[in-house]
């Protein structure tokens, strides 16, 4: 990070931002990818069920405790 | 560089964070956790046992490294959306400090603040009555300084041209102090800790429960940076020494 912040501007050209055009068919997809991996870790058949039964509850049961979701 | 290049990488990233993260919680996490049981075990009255469906073998390896990995790849991608959405578009930081910038912001904002709030809790802490509410509640929290967070990095961007980068930052952490504290002052608390819970393993869970958020996060946000930057540096080596043509 130092040597960043202390090379001169020709060094570092201010980087090319991606177009938000192109990126959000990624982001769309990313985020709703995230959203249901985070759903099943920290609060399938918790507050809410999806699937029945209480297996995915019990198989993430310590993930779940220490990542901070609220459990039981 | 491409969208797709940097939440392809975010999640692999993620998930060689998350086995990271569960050596950590490994080692600090199971033994509170296990204290937790054996409190919970001592106060249940014999025969009111719920069946085992997963043992706590399975709970405390399989189980915990695979919550841990797909948790850290989902937020390995998750930051290098922001990453890709940010990068070049807050002055002419690098790809290295960036990164880093994201992933401290993205842990304060979606774990460190509303962990303050709503604290992780073990096992035998919190009824099953009042699951609903406080997942409700916890995510709400998530919401509040996600939004206030997006808030004030737009309005420390706006004000960097009259005031400079310093003073529009200090104004944007006060922002950000000010509306996350507002609204945990609207939401109610949650007491919910058994009167006799031994305070030292409520404390050393509670420890490892951000050590494992933090190994996670700062693990993404420096080896997501140094795999960027050296992506960065071939690419455009290639394009130097290669005139396109």
């Amino acid at each position: 990070m130092a040597d960043a912040a202390l090379s001169t501007p020709t060094a570092t050209p201010t980087p090319a931002p991606i177009p938000l055009r192109h990126l959000l068919p990624w982001a769309v997809f990313g985020l709703l990818l995230a959203a249901l991996a985070i759903y099943f870790v920290g609060a399938e058949q918790g507050a809410t069920s999806l699937i029945g039964g209480h297996w995915v509850h019990e198989f993430t049961h310590d993930g779940r405790h220490l990542l901070g979701f609220p459990c039981h | 560089m491409s969208a797709r290049t940097l939440l392809v990488r975010g999640m692999l990233v993620g998930v060689a964070a998350g086995l990271l993260a569960y050596l950590f919680a490994t080692a600090f996490g199971e033994s509170p956790v296990n204290s937790a049981i054996a409190f919970e075990a001592a106060h249940t009255p014999p025969g009111d046992h719920d069946p085992e469906l997963v043992s706590r073998t399975v709970q405390s390896t399989l189980g915990l490294a695979a919550a841990v990995v797909v948790y850290g790849a989902a937020l390995g991608g998750i930051v290098a959306l922001v990453f890709a959405v940010v990068y070049g578009r807050l002055g002419r930081l690098a790809a290295r400090p960036t990164a880093l910038l994201v992933a401290a912001a993205g842990f304060v904002a979606v774990e460190l603040v509303p962990f303050l709030i709503y604290p992780a809790n073990p096992p035998a802490v919190g009824s099953s009555e009042t699951i609903g509410r406080r997942t409700a509640l916890y995510f709400t929290m998530i919401g509040i300084t996600v939004a206030a967070g997006i808030g004030a990095t737009l309005l420390g961007r706006n004000l960097t041209a009259r005031l400079g980068t310093w003073n529009a930052a200090l104004i944007a952490a006060a922002t950000f102090v000010a509306v996350v504290a507002a609204g945990a002052a609207l939401l109610p608390a949650v007491d919910e800790v058994p009167a006799d819970f031994p305070a030292t393993v409520l404390w050393r869970f509670r420890l490892a429960s951000v050590g494992t958020q933090l190994v996670l996060w700062t693990t993404i946000g420096l080896l997501f940076g140094a795999l960027t930057e050296r992506g960065e540096r071939r690419r455009t080596g290639a394009l130097r020494s290669a005139p396109p043509g």
